[in-house]
């Protein structure tokens, strides 16, 4: 057991900081929460700049263009970006987190060579276009259909929840390409362009008044056999890779960021008269050392990860379990320092206590989520 | 950075889990429920293996491990169920003749004294008619202030308390007076210290002591905590209701894994105090650890169904245990107040 960084690790460290003391000054200015053209150009510029630096991919494979560095950098990387303050993975999520690392573990080498790159350069975005209406938890059950016509896909159907699809220029899309095969065993993956004919996409408000997710209406898209990756009716498989990269280091930024804003929130408290409060004091108390223990096991993933060869285990999902329900908490706790502060919608921490109500459902409801840890870790039969 | 136990770690591990399973099955625990008289032999045999001079310095015949490896063997005595003063004995093994061995068992209190100069609580004694001698810390409970300063770095024996030095003290047992009263927990036997002797001196770094009893407890909550899930989850695959393994049922399930969690977060912070030794980790690991004991006890007890509330069943000696251990060197409250003030005093960094 040990946590200190190697030396190499360390000169990694000091080159980022500084290489980030000097760029981060020289970003555009944030662009408000609802300006989505302006916020995809802010994200993709933080991603070009990270490209040019060759820190773009740091931990995908050098021959998927990536910088292959250890897990362990991989962790400075996400800690020190943090640290600094610097812009988060923001519309480029889907792109680095899900569609790029299944392209790099399943798709051909002419499929690499199409789409990793203009991730890595933050030049296209994608989107991931799995739940449908009924098909949520349970989304094997999705019905979007693809037929085959020659050597393309005639798609219809529709998607729902589609983070970012106003601003992505592909959507990761499961489609059903075998409907009388068993409904694990008759879906494939699919890159599909989201400017094809026959793609309209309509956006939904979230309850945090913003519109950054979507219905997504497909009606007889084509797209050519070649852009789908993994075999056909394969796709199951394909996409548990992709599910298992989401719970992987996915939030290593926002736990740094969660215990940042722990000692804002105590200050606040200390300058309000709020800290007199013994029950708020020790709720604080008791937060702090939650995530410093979210931290911990983040490391412990990681480096049990790298001991099963880097693709992120079961651990992903007691860290989702604990963290999802951590930070809404956190934000709970922000809610009563401000007391009726707690009212104004424009405040940070309560645009963060709202947008924190995803966290248990996105991503694998923590519902589904215990089912994984109970039946996947602890062997427990499967049941009704 | 490599937070996983290192092969020699787990051999470790494997090795201390291993001898309790043979020396101390489910037959001696349940012997030990009705006479909780601690086996002197089994104490020598457990000094023969290292458990105490773990840390000490192999040129005095110890095995010169480190607070990761006391922690990983500290488990193992947690999840079974080991009574007696282990803490106590593993922290002065270097200090007082025969402890390392086993020939010898002593007890350690804490009499930490409240901001005012009175007695904080009561002054604990665990399995006192079995020690030969009662090590007892005393000196004014640190105050917020110099608990930041401690939190910050290392801290000094002079740092503690409003000006007053922390200090050790070393009694033969029989000279202390004391009032023994019913222990919930039927394994280890309690009495108040009524009247802390201040004989000889010991020199020892207090604050430390103090962080090192609170980690090596936390080690064995953490070990009980796992025990539980295993038992929760053999019960949940065996028994049968409705036609089918009650561990089918979504209800059992979440229950099961929300003790994984618990026990696997608390886990992390535990192992990570072990390797910093920081004051603030430290504090951290026994508040979460003392809260994954008990509450995975409780839910354990929960899936046992009516089994749960028997005395047969060994689910109410982890819950004991738990409880006792939670009260022992720091509890929630304690820490909660501590960590919050190192939240205003340094922010929220890592
Ligand atoms: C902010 C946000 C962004 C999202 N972005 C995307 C995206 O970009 N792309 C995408 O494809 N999807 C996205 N999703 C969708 C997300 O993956 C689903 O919402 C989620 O998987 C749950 O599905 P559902 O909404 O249909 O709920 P349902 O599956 O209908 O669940 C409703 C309730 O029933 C419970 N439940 C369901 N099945 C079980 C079971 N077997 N056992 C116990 N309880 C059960 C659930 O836990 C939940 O409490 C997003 C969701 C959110 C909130």
């Amino acid at each position: 057991m040990d946590l200190t960084y190697t030396p190499e690790e360390e000169d990694f460290r000091a080159r980022l900081r500084q290489w980030l003391g000097e760029v981060l000054p020289l970003l555009p200015a944030k662009p408000a929460a609802t300006d989505w053209p302006g916020r995809r150009a802010y994200d993709a510029a933080w991603q070009r700049m990270l490209y040019d630096a060759g820190y773009a991919g740091l931990h995908w494979p050098r021959d998927a263009g990536g910088q292959g560095v250890t897990p362990a950098q991989h962790l400075i990387f996400l800690e020190e970006t943090e640290l600094a303050g610097a812009p988060y993975v923001g519309a480029n999520f889907v792109g680095l987190l899900h569609a790029g690392p299944t392209i790099v573990a399943e798709g051909t080498p002419e499929q690499r060579a199409r789409w990793l790159p203009p991730i890595l350069r933050g030049d296209e975005i994608w989107c991931q276009g799995f739940s449908e209406p009924d098909a949520g938890s349970d989304l094997a059950a999705l019905r979007t259909r693809a037929v085959r016509d020659g050597d393309t896909y005639v798609i219809s159907g529709s998607k729902i929840w589609t983070s970012h699809a106003e601003i992505a220029d592909w959507c990761e899309l499961l489609v059903r390409t075998d409907p009388e095969a068993p409904k694990h065993r008759g879906i494939s993956w699919l890159a599909m362009p989201m400017d094809a004919p026959g793609v309209t996409v309509r956006p939904l408000r979230t309850l945090a008044g913003s519109a950054e997710f979507a219905e997504v209406f497909l009606d007889e898209v084509r797209v050519p056999a070649a852009d789908r990756v993994g075999a056909e009716n394969d796709g199951w498989r394909v996409t548990n890779v992709t599910l298992a990269f989401e719970r992987g280091t996915a939030f290593v930024g926002e736990v740094v960021a969660c215990r940042r804003v722990l000692g804002a929130l105590a200050r606040t408290a200390r300058d309000n008269g709020r800290w007199d409060d013994a029950v708020l004091r020790r709720r604080l108390g008791r937060l702090s050392a939650e995530f410093t223990a979210l931290w911990r096991l983040t490391q412990w993933n990681v480096s049990a990860s790298r001991s099963a060869g880097g693709a992120p285990g079961a651990g992903g999902s007691v860290f989702k379990l604990r963290y999802s329900h951590a930070r809404q908490e956190l934000y709970d706790a922000a809610a009563e320092v401000l007391g009726a502060g707690a009212l104004d919608a424009d405040h940070t921490w309560v645009a963060d206590r709202l947008s924190a109500l995803s966290y248990t459902i996105a991503a694998g409801t923590s519902q589904i989520q215990r089912n994984i840890v109970a039946e996947r870790i602890l062997g427990l039969p499967k049941g009704r | 950075m490599d937070f996983q136990p290192a092969d020699e770690q787990r051999a470790l591990r494997d090795g201390a889990r291993e001898l309790l399973a043979a020396r101390f099955g489910r037959d001696r625990l349940r012997a030990a429920v009705d006479d909780p008289t601690l086996d002197r032999a089994l104490w020598r045999e457990l000094g023969d293996a290292g458990f105490f001079a773990l840390r000490l310095p192999e040129a005095v015949g110890g095995v010169g491990l480190g607070l990761p490896e006391a922690v990983l063997v500290f488990e193992e005595t947690g999840r079974a169920l080991l009574p007696g003063p282990l803490v106590a004995c593993q922290l002065l093994a270097g200090l007082v003749d025969g402890v390392a061995t086993g020939e010898k068992i002593v007890g350690l209190c804490d009499a930490v004294t409240g901001p005012g100069g009175g007695a904080a609580g009561p002054v604990l004694w665990e399995h006192p008619a079995d020690c030969d001698e009662l090590i007892s810390v005393q000196g004014a409970e640190a105050s917020v202030e110099s608990v930041g300063g401690a939190l910050a770095g290392e801290a000094s024996v002079a740092e503690t308390g409003r000006g007053r030095v922390a200090m050790a003290y070393r009694s033969v047992a029989a000279r202390v007076s004391r009032a023994p009263f019913a222990s919930v927990d039927p394994l280890t036997p309690l009495a108040r210290v009524t009247d802390v002797p201040c004989t000889a001196p010991l020199a020892l770094d207090v604050p430390r002591l103090r962080r090192e009893a609170a980690l090596l407890t936390a080690a064995q909550q953490l070990g009980s905590a796992a025990r539980t899930v295993d038992m929760a989850v053999a019960y949940a695959r065996e028994r049968a209701q409705f036609g089918a393994p009650i561990g089918s049922f979504q209800a059992i399930k979440h229950l099961c894994a929300q003790m994984l969690v618990r026990a696997e977060t608390a886990r992390c912070a535990v192992y990570a105090a072990s390797i910093t030794g920081c004051a603030r980790e430290v504090t951290g690991a026994k508040m979460l650890a003392d809260h994954a004991a008990v509450w995975n006890a409780r839910d354990c007890l929960q899936v046992h169904g009516g089994m749960g509330f028997t005395w047969e069943a060994d689910v109410h000696l982890h819950l004991k245990r738990a409880w006792l251990r939670a009260e022992r060197w720091g509890t929630a409250c304690d820490a909660e107040e501590v960590l919050a003030a190192d939240l205003v005093a340094c922010g929220g960094g890592l």
